[in-house]
């Protein structure tokens, strides 16, 4: 167990400094955008002195170095700034969005990851057999498929021709379970068709390269039954390829499924990011990014520890 | 003043809102006195907003139901501040929850709102009476204060408004009486209470500094919900100033950036209204039976900008070449499936009651066109153009005048760049490039934006004595007909001379439910000029 502390505290020491350079590269980077906040906030009609001012009033005429001082100094005491596009607090816009984020990230992978594993150890254990090449068209069309062309049909489909559920991911104030699963059920199953198809394809992998080795062969042999040797045997050593491709996927589900959020008008952290790059509100974006970096972080990391909980020779530290 | 309007509308021949006006006659039953034009002044007069709406619909306005609206974009930039408001979704937000001293009505004048009455004698000093018993939605009676406080706002540069050129014209806004205020403006304008009835100049209660949560106004419907970037949602003011209106109980108001999840959205009933449909889409929207589109004729437009100071854009010769060659006919017919109106070089519509109509048509001449370049010595030369996603059709704009080019003999080279940051880096800032103005009614204010010699968005560079004379002079003429013939003139000099060219005028389409009625055309923006909300009612 000492092992593995030492590990989180190592990857938890290596992850700050990441995040280090990630604020200075995205602070540096979102500062080569053309044009700034003033300009956007005022349009086509700015005019010199409005922009001016504005600029002042903004504080955005500080040297660089000096507004990223600033603003890490702010970062570090938990303090994301107050957003220069409506003046509000950066943490409080973030917040109201990131519930929302979390909530369709959540639906999604608990849909998607079981189907995706299932479907991808069946196809494993009947490769070569008609079911795998089926799965195996299937989920190619699936990855190969845009998701907004999925979301489209599906609206198109059970939106405007059928009726049967709603166009927009629209949430009422007083909604019961039923209004939350006719505004999910849309936006949920397009990202599940998308993200299940990915993992389901490196779960067979994972799970092929293990039957191949001689200890399956040698537990086969032996009389173990197929299913047995799949879930026994095999599967806890295919555990940590599987596990880094659902943490890949799920941190997608943050901040990558902006163009889904944008179909079903799904108030998320990812359109607010984008909010962020047209309205040049730095501190805004900047927060964003740092966020969806934190995610995938963190998500990496407990990728890494379950692979390490999973086997027995990494557990042990040998 | 309703005489006046009215004439107005039916006088201009080709005048889109004389077609309109005749629409909702013919449905009132008096189509045959109407299209005689000989119905009397005061039967027009009588017909009062209510009743031409009323009839129009067939049907008398109902009270409550609730509708969700979509226009076209939404984020964290939503303001319930008057002073900022600049998309689409703003003006509605603002006038649902916010009324000006002037509103617009659909022949593009100013009706009197907040305001009972409004005196001038030399259109320079104003003098307004609030109407009584007006009172916000956090109970505060309206008083000459808070017009006061709303006008002088925008003179404070860290109010940071759009409005801010405009309201430079203020000289002093003064209290008169208890119930009485004056305008006093740096030069006469008769244009003032057009301009009032904008959405910047929404009155808010004296002394608000803070519009981040909370919007009190005396508009027709009360926040209930804000939420920037997510949804507004309004309801019903019971104690609005326009007896028995607004009609619904409750309007939400969301962005849907994505033209196709709109048009969906409205089609799987999940909206009732929709702003800005795609013409392509428009089929779509009138096959499902259960909703229709409505076509405004603004006077929206994307224009081509031809730099006096470039090369060599500010060659007089090579501008009325380039001017010959737009094919006026095929952008409308092509780039906007006939939601269009053809246009002839200068910014002011047909439907517009000081419209030129005497002024003749500019041909697609590519004849014409070869014997200016000719004279300009320039037949052959290679021009780059930059067109962009942000100025509404310019990229295709732009591909069909690189066709008339290469007949006219002369290439011109496409430069598209993205959307995002073409106000600030490109716009203005080639020989060669593409606008895109939002409607105004005011004459006076699109001239002084981007006309005037001095304009600080005169987007071709263009000086012109004679035009920023005659500017001057129309503000203060009080006699109509002689400020009708100053704006005709005007629109002539800037269609021979200025550097820009306007081919056409987009028509704005919108989608609606067919239950929503009450709902017609107000030229100034989509959605009845965003003001639909005070206005329609639910069928259902």
């Amino acid at each position: 167990m000492k092992v593995i502390f030492q590990l989180i505290l190592k990857r938890i020491g290596l992850s700050l400094i990441t995040l280090f350079i990630v604020s200075a590269v995205v602070f540096f980077i979102a500062n080569l955008l053309p044009g700034d906040a003033a300009q956007e906030m005022l349009g086509q009609s700015a005019t010199p002195e409005a922009v001016a001012a504005l600029r002042d009033a903004y504080g955005l005429n500080d040297p660089p170095l000096t507004r990223y001082a600033k603003w890490l100094g702010g970062l570090v005491t938990g303090d994301a700034g107050t957003s220069l596009a409506n003046s509000r607090p950066v943490s409080e816009l973030i917040s109201s969005r990131l519930s929302q984020s979390l909530l369709l990230a959540g639906l999604t992978a608990v849909i998607a990851v079981p189907f995706a594993m299932v479907l991808g150890i069946v196809a494993a254990m009947h490769s070569g057999r008609r079911i795998d090449k089926i799965m195996n068209i299937a989920t190619l069309t699936m990855v190969a498929v845009p998701e907004f062309l999925l979301a489209t049909i599906f609206v198109l489909v059970f939106a405007v021709e059928l009726n049967w559920l709603p166009s927009l991911s629209y949430i009422p104030s007083d909604a019961g379970l039923y209004d939350y699963f006719r505004a999910f059920a849309l936006p949920v199953a397009t990202l599940c068709i998308v993200l299940s198809a990915q993992m389901a394809r490196m779960t067979r992998a994972a799970v092929l390269e293990q039957l191949s080795q001689p200890y399956v062969e040698m537990a086969l042999l032996k009389g173990s039954p197929l299913s047995r040797a799949v879930l026994r045997h095999a599967l806890p050593n295919a555990v940590g390829p599987i596990v880094n491709a659902v943490a890949l996927s799920l941190s997608y589900l943050l901040g990558g499924v902006v163009i889904v959020e944008v179909i079903f008008n799904y108030p998320g952290v990812a359109s607010l990011m984008v909010d962020a790059v047209t309205n040049r509100d730095m501190p805004l974006l900047q927060a964003c990014a740092m966020l969806f970096c934190t995610g995938y972080l963190i998500l990496v990391l407990i990728a890494d520890l379950a692979a390490i909980l999973a086997n027995p020779k990494l557990r042990t530290g040998g | 003043m309703h005489n006046n309007k009215i004439d107005a509308a039916l006088r201009g021949h080709h005048s889109g809102s004389r077609r309109a006006l005749l629409k909702s006659l013919g449905a009132a039953g008096l189509v045959t006195a109407a299209s005689g034009l000989a119905l009397p002044a005061h039967v027009l007069a009588q017909l009062s907003d209510e009743s031409t709406t009323a009839n129009q619909a067939g049907g008398k306005p109902k009270h409550g139901g609730r509708i969700r609206v979509a226009t076209t974009s939404m984020s964290t930039k939503d303001t319930l501040d008057p002073a900022k408001a600049s998309l689409s979704t703003d003006y509605v937000r603002i006038y649902m929850f916010y009324s000006g001293l002037t509103q617009f009505n659909r022949e593009l004048g100013a009706d009197p709102a907040l305001a009972e009455t409004i005196e001038t004698e030399d259109q320079q000093n104003w003098h307004f009476t609030l109407r009584s018993g007006v009172t916000f939605h956090n109970g505060k009676s309206l008083t000459p204060q808070d017009v006061v406080y709303s006008l002088l706002r925008h003179k404070d540069p860290a109010v940071t408004s759009r409005a801010a050129p405009i309201a430079a014209q203020f000289q002093e806004v003064v209290v008169t009486g208890p119930n009485t205020l004056r305008i006093t403006l740096n030069a006469p304008n008769a244009d003032l209470p057009v301009m009032l009835a904008s959405a910047n100049f929404c009155i808010v209660a004296d002394g608000t500094t803070d519009f981040t949560q909370t919007a009190n106004g005396t508009g027709p419907y009360q926040q209930k919900e804000f939420s920037a970037g997510v949804r507004t949602i309004g309801v019903r003011n019971p104690n609005f100033w326009k007896p028995g209106k607004p009609y619904l109980d409750e309007v939400e108001l969301v962005g849907i950036a994505d033209e196709s999840s709109r048009v969906n959205a409205l089609l799987s009933g999940d909206i009732q209204m929709a702003l800005a449909v795609n013409p392509r889409s428009t089929k779509r929207v009138k096959r499902s039976g259960t909703c229709d589109v409505l076509q405004t004729e603004s006077s929206l437009y994307t224009n081509l900008i031809m730099r006096q100071d470039g090369y060599p854009t500010s060659n007089p010769d090579f501008v009325l070449a380039v001017k010959y060659m737009m094919n006026r006919e095929l952008i409308k017919r092509a780039l906007f499936r006939g939601y269009a109106t053809i246009a002839n070089d200068h910014p002011v519509a047909p439907s517009h009651k000081y419209f030129n109509h005497e002024l003749p048509q500019r041909p697609y001449d590519i004849d014409r066109a070869k014997f200016h370049l000719k004279k300009a010595g320039m037949s052959g030369i290679r021009v780059p153009v930059f067109a962009s996603p942000a100025a509404e059709g310019s990229v295709d704009m732009a591909a069909l005048l690189q066709l008339s080019g290469i007949e006219a003999g002369m290439h011109f080279g496409i430069n598209r760049v993205p959307s995002d940051g073409y106000w600030s880096n490109h716009w203005m800032k080639h020989p060669l490039g593409f606008g895109n103005i939002n409607p105004r009614v005011s004459l006076d204010e699109l001239f002084s934006l981007f006309y005037k010699s001095d304009a600080p968005w005169n987007e071709s560079g263009w000086q012109n004595a004679q035009f920023d004379e005659l500017l001057i002079a129309a503000r203060g003429e009080g006699d109509e007909i002689k400020r009708k013939q100053m704006y005709w003139d005007m629109q002539e000099l800037i269609a021979d001379k200025c550097g820009v060219s306007i081919p056409v005028f987009m028509n704005l389409i919108d989608g609606y439910d067919k239950r929503v009625k009450g709902f017609y055309p107000i030229p100034t923006g989509g959605l009845m000029g965003y003001s639909f909300a005070e206005h329609v009612w639910l069928d259902a």
